[in-house]
């Protein structure tokens, strides 16, 4: 078992450290001086030098990949060119915004799509199987963002329940925070819901031409108790990888629709810093969601053990 | 009255018929041998007993189980019988157990199901019917999961399953043909024994003819679904009033006919193998030995422990030497997993030798690079056990059949490459007409012509047979092996054939190797060892294969 | 998704049949013609020149002069979209390329050769996986300035360890049958025999693949423009069109309405399509005919 999991965590370790490179590499080659931009149009180039060396951006390159990882670790993403504020408060407060609205769109997509394809897998190729894959084929094809502009003109300009955008905070109370992130957690959530029943069925069904599944019928189970007894739990690992392929098309998908619902989001700050050049904070969100994935694909490594003994070895 | 009656049955899937007008039956304490080839519909009628048939199947006739009407029965009805009066063991042991739950949950279920028992007392008795079948709860507590079992043992644990509510029917469906010979006889054994315990009626169903007999108070003989012939065990092989009788009978006890190579003068001058045939001039003289194997060993590393440490290798194959003669026969034999294949890749130089050396026509072939192997591999080559997977199935049969001609120093042309495979496909007893088939359009008899073909285009001095009839109905089987006796006597080429079967060592060979946990633990004349094994692991091979003469001998004197 | 790989070529007679019986395959096909067709066909016609912008006729409701409406400049949304799908199939067709291209002989050597480069190669997989598209396509146009170019790019690069992974699963697959062993002994190396005996055996799981990430690609591409980092105006494109419809929501629906059918019209027929190659090559499946 642990050495299953040591070989997870130091691949994890690595992805992470070569991830953290490839970030720093991409954002070195960026176009654009952030004194310059830090400064604006008319400053000297004394002044411009002189806050490059404060920042530290004329030390060599190793030494400053050394110092932002150094500072990663600890937290101190440093200080945001265009704000003037640590990017750490930046980024908490936008993480207040799309971590629970990726959370909830999981719970909800996977809350839909286990039942589903689980109930469509018992019904094989009968009608209750046929509509349920049918509804999902056309959902995988929705693009979540035109989805969102739906779910708007319906919710939000015709039936004016929940308001068409922006956020009023966690401290305007639980409730109306809640409902501002409603509508972007379902147009976040049911295109994935479709692809991952889809997935759940097909596990479902290949586990169910398994030799296995015959000697439980064998012993005289009925069908549907075999289902959840002995197939559910094998089929859950295609599932799983898929979740964890998900999670990473979700915070993608959370750039977009924080967009669409103008949500002062991770996605938002990440779209404005471009746009101003203000690299450390690309830098930090981009590291930030990209640990986030890896963290999450190390999770789902480690539900596999908890699914199959087979990784898990004998100690 | 028999416990389990089928009348008439016939059964359909689709628009395809299964099975015709089977008629079979069991009496309690009986054991009921069902034989066939396959494709003969015998697995098909077990599982309509079980019920357990895809849903598209169709049955028609009267089935009848302790006095209930099967085809007639709800679901609900059958749930209750399946696992409780009737027990199923099947052929894959591998695949047959859950791999997500532990032995004792898989047995337990069963008897929870059923006798709606508590927890404790189910593992309780699933840990009593464990230690019956031979794992004692020391080296096999109940948290074992199936991938920590071997094969046999996996087969065990489905047994007790099926015997776990001691069912008055068991139903075996091949039970052993996964297995080697030595588990075989050790799984027939506990199925016997169960057997007369609890006074169950059996149901076994194999191709193999020797198994059933040695196994069976009666035994009922399919074909194409319909039934042959069907009576006591002795009277019915002893008499073999039926024609497919007679013909199952012999080519279970088949013995090709040997000659000593004698090239035929036609043979060699060949347009089409001139390239090759000129080869046989610079010939190396007869002393030195085709093959020699040189203290060879082969190690696997170890299961990884934890993050930096392995356990100890596994010696797959350790301090092995052996020679082969041009034109000898050659048998390896020994249990799956003793390391007889790894061996032979590494003959063929498939695989590389952990220490020790390899010698072929005296030339040193382990550790070599491929360009250097090329003259070796033009004189040796393999024939595999599974007709169906050593093909290609997207290219063509010339273009299979003609692959090793990639080994020639002087590409063929086209034409050329056609006329040497046209006249290999014709020495394996097929025409020029298959070259343009693909693999899917042949038998499994067939393929395995395909396969020797492919394998003596170059004429090789040596092949490489692999379980090479192991895969193959016994009427096939008895045909290939007459094909290998065959070349044998008229290319001259030897042969090393891998097998855990002593029947297929008995008939084609000239000697035997006895390799066990990755030596060789004995060797001799092929008759000799056979009569008169000396080694542990040898006599276990010949006490377990299993011997229609014997078996008919036995039951003869027991039914009279 | 297991697939038969195996499809003997004299089979192709009877796949053909199967195919034409194979309903969601043939309306997969029809439509991903037509829509095929119509990008065809703008460089050739459209109802009207969706470059000249007649703001008199800005946000009309379909009608029979515009069935489709027009948007806030006057253009017509039909030509827009029959012009906006040349840009979407063409950035998701070069994508797959991209990755099939790259991404195929990555896999195919991490099968052959297995060891240390399988292992080198699979982590470099994982940091591509890492990086979600979106977000690589984001830094990649925060460096070369947004675009259809870049666009494909991004797609196209997180396309690569999508096909080596396939492949690789497919040829691993392919590895321990003993027809590779017997092209061993043939003498053949290890580049050949994956030339001859792995690829025919993984192209059918290859094509599937391909499909889906082509449909793939068009939902990308169509959120890449959406959020203006795809084809830059004037060239139209799916995305973007519904990103400026997303203000006038109110007053003209239309304008979000039918480019974001258009997206799903496709991508629907390319994953029918993909589902029915499945299908149709695998015998397995025939049972849900």
């Amino acid at each position: 078992m642990t050495a299953y999991l040591l070989k997870r965590v130091a691949i994890a370790f690595a992805t992470l450290v070569l991830a953290s490179v490839v970030v720093f590499a991409v954002l070195e080659i960026l176009p654009g001086d952030p004194a310059r931009l830090m400064l604006g149009m008319n400053a000297s180039a004394e002044q411009v030098e002189q806050v490059r060396t404060q920042m530290g951006l004329n030390d060599p390159l190793l030494l400053r990949y050394f110092h932002w990882i150094g500072n990663l670790a600890v937290l101190d993403f440093g200080r945001s060119y265009t704000y003037s504020v640590p990017v750490i408060d930046l980024v908490r407060e936008r993480v207040a915004v799309s971590l629970p609205l990726a959370l909830i769109a999981l719970a909800l997509s996977t809350m839909i799509a286990i039942p589903v394809g689980l109930y469509a897998a018992s019904r094989q190729g009968r009608l209750g199987d046929t509509v349920s894959m049918g509804a999902s084929q056309v959902g995988v094809a929705v693009p979540n963002f035109w989805f969102a502009l739906l779910l708007i003109y319906l919710f939000a300009v015709w039936l004016k329940w929940v308001p068409a955008g922006g956020f009023p905070g966690w401290s305007a109370g639980i409730w109306p925070a809640l409902k501002a992130l409603i509508l972007p957690a379902i147009a976040l959530a049911l295109p994935q819901a479709a692809i991952l029943a889809r997935v759940t069925r097909q596990a479902l069904i290949e586990v169910l031409s398994e030799d296995y599944i015959r000697t439980a019928r064998a012993k005289g189970m009925p069908y549907r108790t075999v289902l959840w007894r002995h197939a559910l739990r094998n089929a859950m690992i295609p599932v799983l990888t898929i979740l964890g392929l998900q999670f990473a098309f979700l915070l993608a998908g959370t750039i977009i629709i924080e967009n669409v619902f103008y949500l002062p989001g991770l996605g938002r700050l990440i779209f404005q810093a471009i746009t101003q050049r203000d690299l450390i904070v690309v830098e930090s969100v981009v590291m930030l969601l990209v640990a986030t994935v890896i963290l999450v694909n190390l999770l789902v490594d480690f539900s596999y053990a908890v699914v199959d003994p087979r990784l898990r070895g004998r100690s | 009255m028999s416990l389990l009656e089928i009348e008439n049955l016939s059964l359909t899937i689709g628009n395809r018929s299964i099975l015709k007008d089977v008629d079979l039956s069991v009496a309690p304490g009986e054991v009921v041998g069902l034989v066939g080839e396959s494709g003969s519909g015998k697995s098909m009628t077990a599982m309509t007993v079980m019920q357990l048939l895809p849903f598209t199947a169709e049955a028609a006739g009267s089935v009848r189980f302790d006095g209930i009407d099967i085809l007639a029965a709800t679901e609900d009805q059958m749930c209750a019988l399946r696992g409780d009066d009737i027990g199923m063991v099947f052929q894959e042991p591998m695949t047959a157990l859950n791999p997500v739950k532990t032995i004792g949950e898989q047995v337990a279920e069963g008897i929870r199901w059923h006798t709606r028992a508590g927890r404790a007392e189910a593992e309780e008795r699933a840990r009593k019917i464990l230690d019956r079948v031979g794992l004692p709860e020391a080296k096999f507590p109940l948290t074992r999961y199936p991938h920590e079992l071997s094969g046999g043992q996996r087969q065990r644990v489905v047994i007790a399953i099926a015997c776990a509510l001691k069912p008055k029917l068991l139903i075996a469906d091949e039970p052993t043909t996964a297995l080697d010979v030595v588990l075989q006889a050790q799984i027939l054994d506990l199925l016997r024994d169960l057997v007369h315990e609890n006074n169950m009626g059996l149901l076994l169903i194999s191709h193999d003819l020797a198994v059933v007999t040695e196994m069976s108070d009666r035994i009922t003989i399919m074909r194409h679904g319909e039934v042959m012939e069907a009576g006591e065990t002795a009277q019915t092989l002893s008499g073999q009033v039926h024609p497919y009788t007679r013909q199952l009978a012999l080519a279970s006890m088949h013995v090709p006919k040997r000659r000593p190579f004698s090239p035929l003068a036609g043979e060699m001058s060949s347009n089409a193998t001139e390239g090759v045939a000129s080869e046989r001039n610079v010939d190396t003289p007869n002393k030195t030995p085709l093959v020699s194997v040189e203290n060879v060993s082969r190690l696997y590393p170890g299961r990884r422990t934890s993050f930096f440490g392995r356990g100890t290798p596994i010696h797959a194959v350790d301090d092995v030497s052996l020679d082969i003669a041009p034109a000898q026969s050659v048998a390896l034999v020994g249990r799956s997993g003793c390391g007889k294949s790894t061996l032979a890749r590494m003959i063929l130089a498939l695989d590389k030798p952990s220490a020790g050396a390899i010698r072929f026509r005296g030339e040193t072939i382990s550790h070599r690079d491929e360009a250097e192997l090329k003259p070796a591999r033009r004189n040796m080559q393999v024939v595999f056990q599974d007709p169906y997977g050593s093909f290609d199935p997207r290219q063509k049969v010339e273009k299979l059949v003609a692959e090793p001609l990639h080994l020639l120093e002087k590409k063929p042309t086209p034409a050329e490459r056609r006329e040497m495979a046209a006249h290999a496909l014709h020495e394996v007893g097929l025409g020029s007409a298959d070259l343009d088939k693909y693999p899917h359009e042949f038998s499994g008899g067939q393929r395995q012509r395909l396969s020797i073909a492919r394998a003596i285009i170059t004429r090789p001095r040596l092949i490489v047979a692999d379980e090479p009839v192991s895969a193959l109905d016994v009427s096939i089987r008895a045909q290939i092996l007459d094909l290998f006796a065959d070349l044998n006597a008229r290319l001259g080429v030897a042969y090393l054939f891998i097998t855990h079967d002593l029947t297929v060592a008995r008939a084609i060979t000239d000697e035997v190797l006895v390799m066990h946990e990755g030596r060789i633990v004995e060797r001799g004349a092929t008759k000799e060892i056979l009569d008169r094994p000396q080694s542990e692991a040898a006599k276990a091979l010949v006490a377990a294969a299993p011997d229609l003469h014997r078996a008919l001998a036995r039951k003869m004197q027991e039914q009279g | 998704m297991t697939l038969q790989t195996e499809i003997p070529r004299e089979k192709l007679a009877s796949l053909a049949t199967r195919a034409l019986h194979h309903k969601s395959f043939i309306a997969g096909f029809l439509v991903a013609m037509l829509v095929a067709g119509m990008a065809a066909l703008s460089f050739l016609w459209t109802p009207y020149d969706v470059t000249r912008l007649v703001i008199s006729d800005k946000l009309l409701a379909p009608s029979a002069a515009h069935w489709f409406g027009t948007d806030h400049f006057g253009r017509d949304v039909l030509s827009m979209i029959m012009v906006g799908a040349r840009n979407s199939i063409a950035v998701a067709l070069v994508a797959v390329g991209i990755g099939m291209g790259i991404g195929v002989p990555l896999g195919c050597w991490a099968a052959a050769r297995g060891g240390l480069v399988d292992e080198v190669l699979m982590r470099l997989n994982d940091l591509v996986f890492a990086f979600p598209a979106l977000l690589s396509a984001i830094m990649i146009t925060a460096i070369f300035g947004p675009g259809a170019i870049n666009a494909i790019i991004a797609i196209g690069i997180f396309n690569i360890p999508v096909f080596a992974r396939v492949a690789r699963a497919g040829a691993l697959a392919i590895w321990p049958r003993e027809y590779i062993l017997a092209a061993r002994a043939a003498g053949k190396g290890k580049a050949l025999i994956t030339l001859e005996h792995v690829l025919p055996n993984i192209a059918t799981l290859l094509l599937v693949q391909g499909t889906i990430q082509f449909a793939l690609g068009i939902l990308a591409e169509a959120s890449l423009s959406y959020v203006g980092l795809g084809a830059q105006p004037p060239m139209p494109s799916w995305g973007r069109m519904l990103f400026e419809a997303q203000t006038r929501m109110a007053q003209a629906p239309w304008m979000a309405v039918f480019p974001g059918m258009a997206i799903v019209i496709t991508v629907l027929a390319l994953n029918l399509l993909g589902d029915g190659v499945a299908d149709i090559l695998d015998p397995k499946s025939r049972r849900r005919r």
